[in-house]
This record gives C-alpha cells, sequence and structure tokens, in this order.
C-alpha cells in the first residue's frame, strides 16, 4: 500500500510549503510513539488527569426494552467532557518532545478546540484555536471555557463560517508558523500523517472496551456501533475489533433533517470521491467539484469529508456505514436520559440512534457495544430549542 | 525546450524580467475578464496565471480567496473557463497557465482535462495543493498533451525536495517568497536570497518569483545574480483592477524591469 494511504484513500494533498511540518511529524512519530517513556507519561496524563479508564456501562432498560444486551463505552466522564482529550494530550505532549512552543487546532462544537486548550494548558504551551464564526455563535459556552482555560479563539468569517473554513484557517496559520507551532489536528482525517497519529492516540477506547468486555462478559461484544463525522471517536472504538471477524461493526453517518434533499453529514453513503483538506475521501461536492455545505443538528458531525480509513473500511465492506437523522438522534437523546440517566451528546446521540431505529437488524440476546463519545451538557441550548422545552 | 520555458527565455534574452499576471476566472465580472486578459496580454504579459477557482482555496490569501468566492458565486466553473479560452483560442500571444487545487481537475477527469486544455491552447498547470509526493498522475496526464505542471518551491523546501521537483519539472519554477499565503507584502522577506540562490543551484529552468510582490522595486534589494527571470502577481493586480484602473497601467510599472 502506498505510504499514507488506505486502500486508495488519504495521501498528502497540501500546499508544497507544508510538507516538511508533515514530515518533522512523522518523523517525531515513529521516534517517540514506540518509546516506553513518551507511553508512560502519556498513559499518566491519561490516567491521573483525563480519568482513564473509563467504564463500559450496561443498561438494563433499554436492553430489556430491545431484546439484546446494549452496553456503553463511557468517553462522556472524561474530562472536558468527550474522547477529545485522548488526542489532545497526545499530540500536545509529542509537540513538547518536538520542541513547539504552541499548538493550533481547528474546532466545530468546540469540544475539540476545549481540548486542545486543556491540553496545552497543562503542558506549558500556547494555544490558538480557529472556530467558524457560525459555530463561535452556537456554541458561546464552550468559547467561554477555552479563553479561560488560556486560548487565543479566532472566529473565521470566510466560506460558510463552520468547520471546514476553520481547518482552512488553521492550515493557513500553519505554512506561517511551522517552526514553532504543532497543529493539532482534532479528527482522523486529513493530510498523512494526522489520520494514523490521531487514530493512535485515539485507538485506547477500543483496547479498553475490549478487554472490558471480556472481563464483564466472558466475550467479544456481538456489534460495535460508533458516531462518524470526522471519524476521531469512531476509529478509536474500531480499531481494536477489526480482528476480531465475529465483530460486527457499524459506523453512523449524520442524514440531516432526512428531508427530500437536504444538507446532511453522509459522506459515506451519500459523497463521491475527491481532494479536501490534504486527504483523497469521500465529500460532499457538485459536479464541478466545490466542496457543498454540510448539516446536522449535532455541530461535531457537521463535515463534509471523512477520515480515510472510514472510507477504506467501507469499501472493503468490513465496516457497515449506516444513518442516523437529527429527528432519530434528538429521539434517542431522550431515551437515554429518561431510561438510564445518561445525558448524550448529539454525536453520541446519532449511535444510540441507529441501534434503536434498526433494532431488528440486531440479533436476540446479542451485545451491542456503543460508543458514548461525549455528554450533552454542550448541546443543552440547541437541544431545548429543537424539542422545545 | 517547452513552450513556457520559452517564453521566459525570450524576455530573458531582450534583457526583461518576464511578467506573469495572475486573474481569477470571472474577474472583475464575467463581460470584462476576457478584456482584462486582452489588455495584459497586449501591455506586455509574457504567460497569464488563470486562477480556476475553488471553494476551500488553502494556499491563498484574502485578495485571491474572495475573487475565488465571487468567481464561484457568478457560476465560473472549469467546464465554463475551459469553453471560454476554447473559444478565443489564438487571440493571445502569451503563455497560458491554469491556476488551481485539485479537485476540480479530478472531477472534470485528469485525462480529459489535459486533452480539452491542451485542445483550448493551455499550456501548463499550476497546482498548491499538489506536492511532488501526490503529482505522478496529474503530471503523466498533462504530459501526454504537451502540459507541463509547474514546480511550486519555498523557503522552506531543501535542496534534496527542489532536486525531485528538478528531476521531473517542464516550463518554469514558481518560488514562493513567503512562508504564507499569496497577497502583496510591503518588502520581500529576509529568506528570499537564500531560497533563489538554493533553487539556481538545484534548477536548470528559468525562475519565477511570487506571493507578496506589488511593485519591481522589491526586486531592487536582491544581489544581480539573484534576481528572478520572471515575476508572478496576483493580489496586487486584482487589487488596482478592483479599484477600477486600467491593467495596462500596472503593467507599465513592471515592463522597464530587468532580469
Amino acid at each position: 500500500m502506498k505510504k499514507g494511504y488506505f486502500g486508495e484513500f488519504g495521501g498528502c494533498f497540501v500546499p508544497e510549503l507544508l510538507m516538511p511540518p508533515l514530515l518533522e511529524l512523522d518523523k517525531a512519530m515513529r521516534e517517540f510513539l514506540p518509546c516506553t517513556e513518551f507511553q508512560q507519561e502519556l498513559d499518566d496524563l491519561l490516567k491521573n488527569y483525563a480519568g482513564r479508564a473509563t467504564p463500559i456501562t450496561f443498561c438494563p432498560a433499554l436492553s430489556k426494552e430491545l431484546g439484546f444486551e446494549l452496553w456503553l463505552k463511557r468517553e462522556d466522564l472524561l474530562h472536558t467532557g468527550a474522547h477529545k482529550i485522548n488526542n489532545t494530550l497526545g499530540q500536545a505532549l509529542l509537540a513538547k518532545k518536538m520542541g513547539k512552543k504552541a499548538l493550533i487546532a481547528e474546532t466545530g462544537a468546540g469540544q475539540h478546540g476545549v481540548a486542545t486548550a486543556a491540553a496545552a494548558a497543562r503542558l506549558g504551551l500556547e494555544c490558538t484555536v480557529y472556530m467558524g464564526a457560525e459555530d463561535v455563535e452556537r456554541q458561546s459556552a464552550n468559547v467561554r471555557r477555552m479563553r479561560l482555560l488560556g486560548a487565543k479563539v479566532h472566529p473565521i468569517e470566510n466560506g460558510s463560517r463552520t468547520l471546514k473554513d476553520a481547518i482552512n484557517a488553521a492550515l493557513r496559520a500553519w505554512i506561517s508558523a511551522q517552526a514553532t507551532t504543532h497543529y493539532c489536528f482534532g479528527t482522523a482525517a486529513g493530510p498523512w500523517p494526522f489520520p494514523d497519529l490521531v487514530r493512535e492516540f485515539q485507538a485506547v477506547i477500543g483496547r479498553e472496551a475490549r478487554a472490558q468486555m471480556f472481563e464483564r462478559t466472558g466475550s467479544l461484544p456481538d456489534y460495535v456501533v460508533a458516531a462518524v463525522g470526522g471519524g476521531s471517536n469512531a476509529i478509536g472504538m474500531f480499531h481494536a475489533f477489526v480482528p476480531d471477524e465475529s465483530v460486527n461493526i457499524v459506523g453512523v453517518e449524520a442524514g440531516g433533517t432526512g428531508k427530500p434533499g437536504c444538507l446532511h453529514s453522509a459522506a459515506i453513503n451519500i459523497g463521491r470521491p475527491g481532494v479536501l483538506h490534504g486527504e483523497y475521501t469521500m465529500l460532499l461536492q457538485d459536479d464541478d467539484g466545490q466542496i457543498l455545505p454540510s448539516s446536522s443538528v449535532s455541530a461535531g458531525l457537521d463535515y463534509p469529508g471523512v477520515g480515510p480509513e472510514h472510507v477504506h473500511l467501507a469499501r472493503t465492506g468490513r465496516v457497515r456505514y449506516g444513518i442516523a437523522y437529527d429527528h432519530e438522534a434528538l429521539d434517542a437523546f431522550q431515551r437515554l436520559c429518561m431510561a438510564e440517566g445518561i445525558l448524550p451528546a448529539l454525536e453520541s446521540s446519532h449511535a444510540v440512534a441507529y441501534v434503536l431505529r434498526h433494532a431488528d437488524e440486531f440479533r436476540p440476546g446479542s451485545r451491542v457495544l456503543v460508543n458514548l463519545s461525549g455528554r450533552g451538557d454542550k448541546d443543552m441550548d440547541i437541544i431545548e430549542k429543537e424539542l422545545g422545552l | 525546450m517547452h513552450i513556457l520555458e520559452q517564453k521566459v527565455r525570450a524576455a530573458q534574452s531582450n534583457g526583461r524580467l518576464a511578467l506573469i499576471p495572475f486573474v481569477t476566472a470571472g474577474f472583475p465580472s464575467e463581460d470584462r475578464y476576457w478584456d482584462v486578459l486582452c489588455e495584459l496580454d497586449s501591455s506586455g504579459a509574457d504567460i497569464i496565471e488563470i486562477g480556476v477557482p475553488f471553494s476551500d482555496p488553502v494556499a491563498d490569501g484574502p485578495v485571491v480567496e474572495q475573487a475565488s468566492h465571487d468567481a464561484l458565486a457568478a457560476g465560473v466553473t472549469l467546464r465554463g473557463i475551459m469553453q471560454t479560452i476554447f473559444r478565443h483560442k489564438g487571440e493571445l500571444k502569451a503563455g497560458l497557465v491554469l491556476m488551481g487545487y485539485m479537485n476540480p481537475f479530478l472531477q472534470y477527469g485528469l485525462e480529459r482535462f489535459a486533452r480539452d486544455a491542451a485542445e483550448a491552447g493551455v499550456h501548463g498547470c499550476i497546482v498548491p495543493d499538489l506536492p511532488i509526493d501526490e503529482s505522478d498522475g496529474m503530471r503523466a496526464a498533462l504530459k501526454a498533451h504537451g502540459l507541463a505542471l509547474i514546480a511550486l518551491v519555498g523557503p522552506n523546501t531543501s535542496k534534496e525536495r527542489m532536486q525531485l521537483y528538478a528531476d521531473v519539472s517542464e516550463g518554469y519554477v514558481y518560488v514562493v517568497s513567503v512562508m504564507g499565503t499569496t497577497g502583496e507584502r510591503g518588502a520581500l522577506p529576509p529568506e528570499v536570497p537564500d531560497v533563489l540562490a538554493r533553487a539556481r543551484s538545484v534548477f536548470s529552468l528559468p525562475i519565477a518569483l511570487g506571493f507578496g510582490l506589488k511593485n519591481p522595486r522589491q526586486l531592487d534589494a536582491l544581489p544581480r545574480e539573484l534576481r528572478p527571470d520572471a515575476a508572478v502577481f496576483g493580489s496586487s493586480l486584482l487589487r488596482h483592477i478592483s479599484a477600477g484602473r486600467a491593467p495596462a497601467e500596472f503593467m507599465a510599472a513592471w515592463t522597464g524591469a530587468e532580469s
């Protein structure tokens, strides 16, 4: 397989001026990640700062209703409220080893921005976060959190004023700042080697969950399910299970409102291959190759592309990718709140929604493990508005 | 020798700096766009770079990005750009280069694009998000129809990486003057002499300097032996035209410049 590719997807489509820092990052990855000292420092941060290991939780009420066992991997219990901190601590530590003084990051919903700001503060790095102006407005609580954690937040007024424009701005900023700055990319997408790097740091989710399922139930789960936007929580969950042939793996894309012709974020299901943000992947685009705006009630899934490894897993048939719509996610959110006392993020609600909506696809009596990637506190305004509360 | 190299060498043999204006397709309006190209052509352009708009132009600064968004809003497409060039085939004496991001070319189909571009009279392409590592397919498709894929290198490009480009490139080499995006700057950054010296030592092709240029006096600061063979200007020209001023007036400031 060509370097930086997953099958025919991935690669490194960036201006030449960004090749030196990406090559430098690849070299640092290969030098530091396998090293015991690095792993020990990261494990310490993950355990004693971020709150790993996260538990797996059995859902008795919903399991009874569904006729199969529903288990949740509780990434919502992590510091800063989502799986994002696994990646930002890893990248911040790597940046320190590389001698960088500052981190830049893009953010959509603000979760990656908050997790980067926290990791930067903890490790003594400066932090600048690029965020679409529309997201700054609709996720103002996270903007305030980032600022309290010492990060500079730059609202981006260009283009669709959302995540994809924030990534453009961060890539541009990195061209100028590369000597002293690491770009802490938020998802398992973008130019090589980010899809590998982010997956390495998120793979702890699946490794833990796999061992925990064995410990609690004596066997592997029959199904593993996770929501896919860029795809970092999902690839982190799936990675350890990919070699387990008995485990069915399901990724869930955001379908938007589901009305005919609506905007959505289902790049694998409805997109076409193309190049954006440094990678060859499935994209929402028009016939002329211009990127189309995406849409989802969940800001964290609202992205017109997807990580290349997911596209490869879809092409090879190892992972099946379904769709959950906005209203299904909101319904799943309410059911998980009421039945189990867990308030999930709207991203994770899409994964739960798929299981509830397609319950007949799951064998009776089987075990279904869902990655609950984040908590829903950040979504309160949107949820109250959508549900008319 | 590729025709784009011939264009620069011809200027050089007259003791001139070759001039390469950049204009986004459809700028400043659908009606005026071709007239602007003709005026640039008749006022001393040796090569004209036509910008193919893209929704997510990561290597561009605010002026070119805005022009790109305006063009898309006005319905400019790569297909339309090719048709316009084809319709006016033979009207321009300058070399013609399309500069745009990978995805629109990819969706057009690389083979079909290369064939149509050659037929329309285009001589080469610049693809700012296509480093050497990913460029084999595009270069082969273009080469089959006589088009050059122009190398883009910058202040942080090592001699080793420049050599990779030098081994396969034709036309001219585009040397980016700044560690940043397109857009005019007051003075050349201090690292420019270094990158020019490095490029001279590696490439036998003519060297075009771009990103950040707005007037020929910026080049006076360079030692004579390091002066580029060509200058590329985009943002400053677009701003000049946006202000309602004649393209020829902008070119006049440059036509006396020595290489």
